[in-house]
């Protein structure tokens, strides 16, 4: 089975190599027929790599100990559903992971746009199977996952070798969001390929009018969503799984996949005034290039070791391999851009600073400037190390200090961009608009500085939060009310007929309120409280207004692992809650590793979170209790973020790639009706 | 230049230098030294109440939980380090003998090494003895 994986993932190289050539031959020598060929090659590619991971899939699942991914990642005991899980257990295994996924996305496209933009798509196909060849070179000679394990004989001769069993699957990642995070993320790095091979593609054929926005668009949405999600996801098992009590360290791990997100909601903002004005054309194309390279990178700092993280698998070899390709990369697309600059020019001028352009403009500002600070600060050990020849790292600190007032005039830009007009807002009407939100906003802000609250960041943020909901709600009920009034229909059909007549405005706003929501669960950071304390049964911890009794211990073994697990009754202001159960898990695979299980009482107000950290010498238990004010909101937010955005992903009802000028048309209509109320 | 768009301009510049100087002030908050045990051990004088972050495997054994705080040895390059971890962070489970650890903290007047934070790897380890194996 081994043998035909290799195979497969070699047949596929051919292919996509062969697709390659053959669309730029066929577009030079404009052959359809060689195009059609070098399409049916990639799409034949993909199926070749399906292939290949269904096989290692089945070597998983029979636990063939003789090819060292399964041996490395997985074991007889593990059940089935890690044995899949562990595709991406460990470095090998993710590359291949990290192939498919890519293959779904070219093919995907390919089959998609087989009867459209027939000049631009042979160029579309050469980059997707460049992008694919390079993984695929990577996958295939340098991080194999097909390898058979040997050994050296007694006569010096190698042979082959096979494992009594293998080493297991990394217990960290045994949880079920760090088992659908890996592809979730994958898909969103690498879904930056579709944008920027179309972007390449209007480039080289000079066709830069609506065509490669609209379909580039769209799959920057899902990318962004894919990618949002799997950070989210990230997010949920560093707080459940690592038992630090957060969910967010500034690990260079994360930020990798922080960094194209943040250039990936720019572009989503950005290419709105390109649509609408014709403006930041150029901008717009540094954009997608920034956002691909920063997908590869972030595929570059988890597989490299470049930057030391507890994320990252081993140091290998793959490093110089991915900075030759993103230099080239690089090189490549910044000439096309400068080439085709006469092409790129902007359709007007700037009209006004307090304007909707102006709100985009400084939002994409913060966000670019966001990023480049993650990167400055990421990357910093490694420039420092070639400035100055000692390697300095920099901590959350200074992550907070630049991103956390960033992230507050991004939330206010959230709420008064909409607002503002297209090219110029008169005064007028800006104090119509921002009246009712506005004294919420003083109102609540009052109240939190009477209630006690001094922390300058967190009563900005949610002071602002209030302001930026009642902008939200502000914007639905008016359009509501006014299209209830119209249509004589009631208040909720007319909500949601408002919102699927236009999506993109009403997903978007939704979308909004989501990330409203993760910051005020943001602002609950600064009231965390924690104690840890060495307990005999009977003994109680306090914590806030809760007490902790650790009632009972039990050890319980299982096939996978053996585990101890302490009682705590946890009351409130002397009531009974609920008892929680952190344990210690003690895997059998492998070196024994060990791992912390959460157990936590979640509420909208605050989680109580407890760690069982393990016995101490005089055979106490360590235990370790928080108190992590809204951290539900986090985790509520980004649902709504994502209900959101699958609305605004709806297909409209002429065919998923109807032109959205119309609907565009149709709610600057509706602007116009509302401003003019 | 126009009117706005050198508004804009203007506007953008104040807020990236704020950005700037709030970056910087956290960048000295936070920054440390990252160097080996090895590196470490050459260059002791010079790092006298500055925060570093020390890498080295954990000696095998060298674990002390008994005493309160936990005391253990990283080591690299021939040279050893004895860390007392005075953190108040759960220890991460990948943190046990062999382990490739990274501490941060300074060294106390009688040398022993102040750890705040520990961060350790052991994945790794999975995959380095496999690949001695297949060799």
């Amino acid at each position: 089975m081994s043998e035909f994986g290799n195979f497969c993932l070699l047949l596929a190289l051919v292919l996509a190599v062969y697709g390659m050539f053959a669309a730029v031959f066929g577009a030079w020598r404009k052959q359809h027929r060689i195009v059609r060929s070098a399409e049916h090659a990639a799409i034949a590619a993909c199926v070749s790599i399906a292939l290949a991971t269904a096989s290692m899939l089945y070597l998983l699942i029979t636990s063939d100990f003789s090819v060292s991914h399964v041996a490395s990642a997985s074991n007889r005991d593990l059940p089935v559903f890690y044995k899949i899980a562990a595709l991406w257990g460990a470095h090998d295994g993710s590359m291949l992971l990290w192939v498919f996924v890519t293959s779904i996305f070219s093919g995907t496209v390919i089959y998609q746009n087989r009867y459209r933009y027939r000049d631009m798509m042979p160029w579309v196909v050469a980059i997707l199977m460049l992008n694919l060849s390079f993984f695929l070179s990577l996958n295939l000679f340098l991080s194999n996952p097909f390898n058979q394990l040997v050994q050296v004989g007694a006569n010096g001769s190698m042979m082959k070798y096979v494992a009594a069993d293998g080493r297991g699957l990394n217990p960290l990642l045994q949880y079920w969001a760090m088992v659908i995070h890996p592809p979730i993320l994958y898909l969103g790095f690498i879904g930056f390929v579709v944008p920027f091979a179309f972007a390449m593609g209007a480039l080289i054929t000079r066709q830069l009018g609506d065509a490669w926005i609209r379909t580039t668009r769209r799959w920057t949405l899902l990318t962004w969503l894919f990618l949002g999600t799997g950070l989210i996801l990230g997010a949920k098992w560093a707080y459940v799984v690592l038992g630090w009590g957060g969910y967010w360290g500034w690990d260079p791990v994360e930020n990798s996949s922080l960094m194209p997100w943040l250039i990936a909601t720019a572009f989503l903002h950005s290419v709105i005034i390109q649509e609408r004005k014709g403006m930041l054309k150029v901008w717009n194309m540094i954009l997608v290039v920034m956002a691909y390279l920063l997908g590869v990178f972030g595929t570059f700092i988890t597989r490299s070791g470049v930057v030391n993280s507890v994320h990252a698998f081993a140091d290998s070899s793959l490093g110089k391999y991915f900075i030759l390709y993103m230099g080239l990369v690089a090189i490549a697309s910044l000439y096309l851009i400068i080439d085709r600059l006469p092409h790129l020019k902007s359709e007007r001028p700037l009209d006004s600073v307090l304007s909707r352009e102006s709100a985009f403009l400084f939002n994409n500002l913060m966000l670019v400037v966001a990023c480049f600070a993650v990167l400055w600060g990421t990357m910093f050990p490694v420039l420092s190390e070639w400035l100055r020849g000692s390697k300095i790292t920099v901590g959350p600190p200074f992550f907070n200090s630049v991103n956390i007032p960033i992230g507050l005039f991004l939330l206010l830009l959230t709420g008064v961009g909409p607002l503002f007009a297209w090219r110029k807002t008169s005064l007028e009407s800006l104090k119509k608009a921002f009246f009712l939100p506005g004294i919420l906003a003083a109102v609540s802000c009052v109240v939190l500085l009477a209630l006690g609250m001094r922390n300058f960041y967190t009563t900005v943020c949610l002071t602002l939060c209030v302001f930026v909901a009642a902008t939200i709600l502000e914007e639905f009920y008016k359009a509501t009310s006014i299209r209830a009034r119209n249509s004589g229909e009631n208040f909720a059909l007319a909500l949601s007929r408002l919102t699927l007549k236009n999506k993109r405005r009403y997903g978007g706003y939704i979308v909004h309120f989501g990330i409203v929501l993760i910051f005020v669960g943001l602002s609950g950071n600064a009231f965390n409280r924690e104690v840890s304390q060495t307990m005999a049964p009977g003994d109680e911890l306090k914590i806030g207004d809760y007490t902790l009794k650790l009632s009972d211990y039990k050890e319980i073994d299982t096939p996978n692992y053996v585990y101890g697990v302490t009682m705590l009754d946890a009351y409130k202001d002397g009531k009974f809650l609920r008892t929680l159960k952190p344990e210690k898990r003690f895997y059998k695979a492998g070196d024994q590793q060990s791992t912390t299980e959460v157990s936590m009482r979640s509420t909208p107000k605050e989680d109580l979170y407890t760690v069982f950290n393990g016995l101490s010498n005089d055979g106490r238990y360590e235990i370790k209790a928080h108190v992590n004010p809204l951290v539900f909101w986090v985790w509520f937010g980004a649902a709504v973020m994502v209900f959101g955005t699958m609305v605004t992903l709806l297909p409209d009802r002429k065919g998923a790639f109807a032109t959205p000028s119309l609907s565009l048309d149709r709610s600057a209509g509706l602007e116009a009706n509302m401003r003019s109320k | 230049m126009k009117g706005p768009k050198l508004k804009f301009i203007l506007g953008g510049v104040v807020i990236v230098a704020a950005l700037v100087w709030l970056g910087f002030v956290g960048y000295e908050e936070s920054k440390a030294y990252y160097i080996t045990v090895e590196e470490f051990s050459g260059m002791q004088g010079q790092l006298e109440g500055k925060t570093v972050k020390v890498a080295g495997d954990v000696v095998d054994g060298s674990i002390d939980r008994g005493k309160t705080p936990m005391e253990f040895l990283i080591a690299n390059g021939g040279k050893s380090l004895r860390v007392r971890y005075i953190g108040k962070d759960v220890i991460p489970d990948t943190f046990k003998d062999g382990s490739k650890a990274v501490v941060e903290g300074n060294v106390a007047a009688d040398g022993i090494f102040q750890a705040r934070h520990i961060e350790a790897k052991c994945a790794s380890k999975y995959e380095a003895e496999y690949e001695k194996r297949e060799k």
